[in-house]
């Protein structure tokens, strides 16, 4: 299926910011499912350069400094990508957990070698000895480690109750799991980490997800948001998505941006302001289904 | 093992040099070596009185160097750096080896950095585990990129030895940024060497600058512009760290600029240094601030010690910073175990230097054994800078080991027991006689031509308990110097560059840092605000024992003048002026003892001679060489310890006797010993201003109200006493006290040092001497307004502005001129601020923190 994602951020400052330095992860990178047939970054104020690098797990980030004062940052991304639908698992090896957790021991693939810096605690998902308790019950033995992250995405999306007010950026993952409530980012967090608590490798998927309209409603135009998962390593299968806030496998209607141990690694849009006095931030996005032929 | 996670099989054979208990065994009794006899015997000639008082010159001597932490942050006890005389030599015979196996660490650890940043073979051949580098909060994955592009990535070295009782020294620490820099080892040199030089006779010890020179070379070679004379800045956390006299000592030593992260700016990808003159650039940074603090922007988001943008002007290659950042994924305890494998397999050599026997806790067998020997080995996180250090399970009861087991079972890679070792003592002269002393040297290794260049000798800290040897920065210190022996005397070497043929050598004076410039104004500034103060309470006491004296109505009144006047110029508010103030005037004496030591309320004598000693000790390096001696020892003088009944006593005013003569020390040697350049005039700029402010605000008290009959010539008279000027005026206008007049001197005399006129026009000679600095392009509103203030000066009168006014009861044109000049000097203060200091903006976070979230 064909996307066009428009996603804009504008930040207000009530003083003139004097100098700033940022970050933006907002354009997507290819995945096996998905290509990134175009996409552009627009600034304003337009800063002298926008460089865009690889990171160290293959994103596409773009940095750019803004060096004059200005009361204003509008970031618009906007790319098109083809998705491919989602795997089917019945048709996948499905190997147990045990045994992909040994294949991570052994590090004789190249693959594995990539999974390795996700297995780990980073600064978002710690703690992971907490997890590992609420983690066992889905783990159980011989069972293959596409029904555990299934399982696992099932009890996050019924045990935790979506709540955009709960929580915040920094809120750390205990404090999710004692609270049981949070929105995507969380939830996704939580995955991550009740995953790695048990020696598997999992990250953070940072994308978007095509909502429909309800029946005989007219879809809105920019009401869409940013959106996060989870993704496993499942051995010779590869990486699986799983999104917890709508229990289901990231499907035709998921589109990958960036992915990392954590959100801080694929924050869409993160600076330094000298300056500026308080700021308000305003972010629309919007997921719109494009026909394959007009790419 | 009971957690799943670490079932996984790791790779990588870990190896020990010795197993526990048989270093133990090993140290037989034997002999001393004999340069260790012979050193001995040349301290036994010494004997202990005269070691005590050389001690003593030694310790003054690093006071007066400034080698104590936290000067003014812990003022209860600031830490002195205790220096021991008697050094530890090492003969040519025994160093020979150490400096081999520094050097081959280096090469090693620099491999090492390379790999697992890079194509990290080192896990796919399962001689590293990936486990122990990826877990290690040192790892920062957006260095890869510019630690790859370096050839030889690990610039300096720094391992902590120790050595065994067979007399080998083994590799406690490895360090990539350690945390007792190189200008401690330098300090304890040139300490030793002036107050024992009489050791230094039958001793041919090595000399120390080769090593600075080295470095020096090494920081060029990084420049990648402006290689023939590239801008190098020393970046400390700041004067708040404990190790800001070393920052401060070396930055000198080899004549870096001192900096802190707000003084550098990331603009078109260069790094700027702020200046007085404007934006310079900057080529190499050798930093002292924790490598995930440096760039706010990709890494510690919370860091205000960095600059935004670093790692992007990295990755241009427009800068470089010693050690790269990342560089700290070394400093990992857990890779001491696998340090024997990695020499063989990556340099084809056995290991030269052992490590303290470690076992990392990531693999099942080593694990076992540690939990199995827990007692007898220390426990330590694989982090640098780990909270807990290290953990001596020896010394825990049953309920703390329980605790510690757990953690350790539950994330073994996170942890490594290392070997309790039996360590050799050496003789230590702390207290009042020679007894062993534990020790720890840290030795110091610089890049030099694909190899690496170790410094003949290094810093010793020692200490009587072997388990309390000061590993970290934050325990106190004892050191001593560290004597390596040669046969051959060393060459002279200094740090004198020649230039090119063709190169010009262009004096570097605009590039005094903008915070430099902030703190010697404020320096200044706090200066004369004590001195104000003092001269103000010194009146006040005399008249207050007069007062006791005669109980004469005109005391009490010009009294009450004097105190608002204080609460004034101190503005130390409420005071002697807001609420409650009727209470505090008849009984002052409360007041008068917080504003003379409370240290915690802004406007005391003792909190502005504190931030005076703040602002000075990190401008010490601009000053005349004895300037901070007189500083410290007003610091450690004014100590008034009174009680309330104690305020009329003469032990107060003693006090602010001898501070008022050391003010003047302090002025009198800036005066005579400074360049008439930036430095000199910024200093001014903050004198003149704040003298001015201080004036105008006692003339507005006292002055403005009408007085009348005796009591006016007696607050004439007490206002010509507090400025200092009653010699004067006596023999310019005898003995006619009146207004006019002492406004002519006050106000109106351009040649007189207290007046208002002379601080307007040394204002605007100084404000014009750092605009020629700026440069002309930019608007002078300085110039300006300060042209407009003598100006208006000039036109008054002082017969007119002696005009009584029948319907106020005061001198309206006096009060309009002072107030007028207060404001613009207030004003002028903050158009130099802008112009000069760039004041440090509130820097935000947006994006990582505040928002966008997914939801």
């Amino acid at each position: 299926m064909n996307f066009r994602i428009t996603h804009i951020t504008d930040y207000q400052y009530s003083d003139a910011v004097d100098l700033s330095w940022n970050k933006a992860c907002l354009l997507p990178r290819d995945t096996k499912r998905q290509r990134c047939l175009s996409s552009q970054l627009k600034i304003v104020p337009e800063p002298v350069e926008v460089r865009e690098r690889r990171d160290c797990f293959g994103n596409r980030k773009h940095y750019f400094s803004q060096q004059k004062p200005h009361p204003e940052l509008v970031v618009t991304a906007i790319s098109e990508v083809a998705v491919g639908p989602a795997p089917n698992l019945a048709q996948l090896r499905n190997e147990p957990w045990e045994t992909i957790r040994a294949r991570l021991a052994a590090l004789k693939d190249a693959d594995v070698l990539e999974a390795l810096p996700f297995l780990h605690e980073s600064s978002l998902v710690q703690g992971l000895s907490s997890l590992a308790d609420y983690a066992r019950p889905s783990f159980a033995a011989g069972r293959p480690l596409t029904q555990v992250a299934g399982d696992l995405m099932q009890r996050i999306y019924k045990d935790f109750k979506y709540d955009p007010g709960a929580t915040n950026i920094a809120t750390p993952v205990a404090e999710i799991m004692s609270n049981r409530h949070g929105v995507c980012q969380d939830f996704a967090h939580l995955g991550v980490g009740c995953l790695r608590s048990l020696g598997l490798a999992a990250r953070y998927v940072s994308g978007y997800i095509e909502t429909l309209p309800p029946p005989g409603k007219e879809r809105l135009v920019g009401a869409d948001a940013s959106h996060a998962w989870f993704s496993v390593y499942c051995g010779e299968d590869g990486w699986i998505d799983f999104d917890p806030t709508n229990n289901q496998i990231a499907s035709e209607q998921h589109v990958t941006l960036a992915w990392g141990r954590d959100f801080s690694d694929v924050s869409p849009l993160r600076g330094v302001a000298l300056g500026g006095g308080t700021h308000q931030v305003k972010v629309s996005v919007d997921v719109a289904r494009i026909p394959a032929a007009s790419v | 093992m009971s957690s799943e996670q670490e079932n996984r099989r790791n790779p990588g054979a870990q190896s020990f040099v010795t197993e526990l208990g048989i270093h133990g065994r090993a140290a037989a009794a034997g002999s001393a070596p004999t340069v260790e006899q012979q050193l001995m015997q040349a301290v036994e000639r010494f004997g202990p009185k005269r070691l005590a008082k050389r001690r003593k010159i030694a310790d003054k001597m690093l006071r007066a160097n400034g080698a104590t932490h936290n000067v003014f942050d812990s003022p209860e006890q600031p830490r002195a750096w205790q220096f021991d005389p008697i050094p530890l030599v090492i003969s040519a015979e025994e160093w020979a080896p150490v400096e081999a196996g520094l050097k081959q660490r280096a090469l090693l650890l620099n491999l090492v950095l390379a790999d697992i940043y890079g194509q990290r073979k080192l896990f796919s051949q399962g001689l590293l585990p990936p486990d122990l580098v990826y877990a290690h909060k040192g790892f920062l994955w957006p260095c890869s990129d510019h630690i790859v592009d370096q050839k030889q990535p690990l610039s300096v070295y720094s391992a902590n030895l120790a050595r065994g009782r067979d007399g080998r020294f083994w590799v406690l620490k490895d360090r990539t940024s350690p945390s007792f820099g190189s200008g401690y080892a330098l300090e304890n040199r040139l300490v030793m060497s002036h107050s024992f030089s009489g050791l230094f006779k039958d001793f041919q010890v090595h000399r120390l600058a080769m090593y600075f020179h080295s470095l020096h070379k090494n920081l060029t070679r990084l420049a990648r512009h402006n290689q023939a004379d590239p801008r190098i800045v020393l970046l400390t956390p700041g004067p708040h760290h404990e190790a800001y006299f070393e920052h401060a000592y070396l930055a000198s030593y080899l004549g870096y600029p001192l900096v802190q992260g707000a003084d550098l700016v990331v603009r078109d990808d260069c790094v700027w240094l702020k200046s007085v003159g404007g934006l310079r650039q900057v080529d190499v940074i050798l930093r002292r601030v924790d490598d995930a603090l440096c760039d706010p922007l990709e890494l510690r988001g919370d860091s205000l010690e960095g600059i935004p943008g670093l790692l992007e002007a990295i990755r241009s290659g427009n800068v470089a910073t010693a050690n790269p950042l990342g560089s700290s994924a070394i400093e990992n305890p857990g890779l001491m175990a696998f340090l024997p494998g990695l020499s063989r397999a990556m340099l084809g050599e056995e290991l030269l230097l052992p490590s303290i026997a470690t076992w990392w806790c990531g693999q099942p067998r080593e694990c076992e054994f540690v939990l199995q020997n827990l007692a007898r080995l220390a426990i330590k996180s694989i982090h640098p800078m780990a909270e807990d250090g290290s953990l001596c399970p020896s010394q825990m009861d049953a309920e703390q080991l329980k605790i510690l087991r757990a953690k350790i079972i539950e994330r073994p890679h996170l942890y490594v027991g290392q070997e309790v070792d039996s360590f050799a003592t050496v003789p230590s002269f702390l207290s009042d006689r020679i007894e062993p002393c534990y020790s720890v040297l840290t030795t110091y290794v610089t890049a030099e031509d694909d190899s690496y260049v170790v410094m003949p000798g290094g810093l010793t800290r020692i200490s009587p308990v072997a388990s309390e040897l000061p590993l970290s920065q934050q325990e106190a210190c004892c050191s001593k110097d560290t004597w390596v022996l040669t046969a051959e005397p060393d060459k002279q070497v200094n740090l004198w560059k020649k230039a090119l043929p063709e190169q010009k050598i262009i004096p570097q004076l605009g590039s005094l840092p903008s915070r430099s410039a902030e703190n010697l104004f404020w320096s200044a500034r706090y200066a004369e605000r004590t001195e104000a103060g003092a001269r103000l309470m010194r009146s006040i006491l005399i008249k207050l024992r007069e007062l006791n004296e005669f109980r004469d109505a005109d005391d009490q009144l010009s009294l009450k003048y004097l105190l608002q006047s204080l609460t004034k110029v101190t503005a130390s508010y409420p005071g002697f002026v807001g609420d409650q103030a009727e209470k505090k005037l008849l009984d002052p004496r409360g007041e008068l003892l917080s504003l003379a030591s409370d240290a915690n309320r802004e406007g005391s004598l003792q909190a502005s001679l504190r931030s005076f000693g703040r602002a000075t000790y990190a401008i010490r390096d601009l000053l005349p060489g004895d300037a901070w001696l007189v500083v410290d020892s007003m610091q450690q003088n004014w100590n008034p310890k009174l009680a309330v009944s104690q305020i009329g006593t003469g032990k107060l005013l003693d006090s602010i006797d001898q501070l008022i003569l050391q003010l003047s020390a302090f002025s009198g040697l800036t005066h005579e010993n400074m360049s008439r350049e930036l430095a000199w005039n910024l200093l001014n700029v903050g004198r003149r201003l704040e003298r001015g402010l201080n004036l105008i605000e006692l003339l507005r008290v006292t002055l403005v109200p009408r007085h009348t009959g005796t009591l006016a010539e007696q607050i004439m008279e007490l206002v010509l006493g507090t400025s200092n000027s009653l010699i004067v005026f006596r023999r310019r206008y005898r003995s006619f006290m009146q207004l006019s007049n002492i406004l002519e001197l006050l106000l109106m005399d351009e040649d007189y040092p207290r007046s208002l006129a002379y601080q307007l026009r040394l204002l605007q000679v100084h404000i014009s001497a750092l605009a020629r600095e700026r440069g002309n392009d930019q608007p002078a509103k300085d110039k300006e307004l300060i042209g407009e203030m003598l100006t208006s000066l000039h036109a008054a009168n002082s017969t007119q502005l002696a005009q009584l006014s029948n319907v106020e009861g005061n001198y309206p044109l006096l009060q309009k001129l002072l107030d007028t000049q207060h404001e613009c000097l207030e004003k002028l203060s903050g158009i130099l601020m802008q112009l000069y200091f760039s004041p440090a903006q509130v820097q935000h976070q947006v994006g990582g923190v505040v928002q966008e979230r997914a939801s």
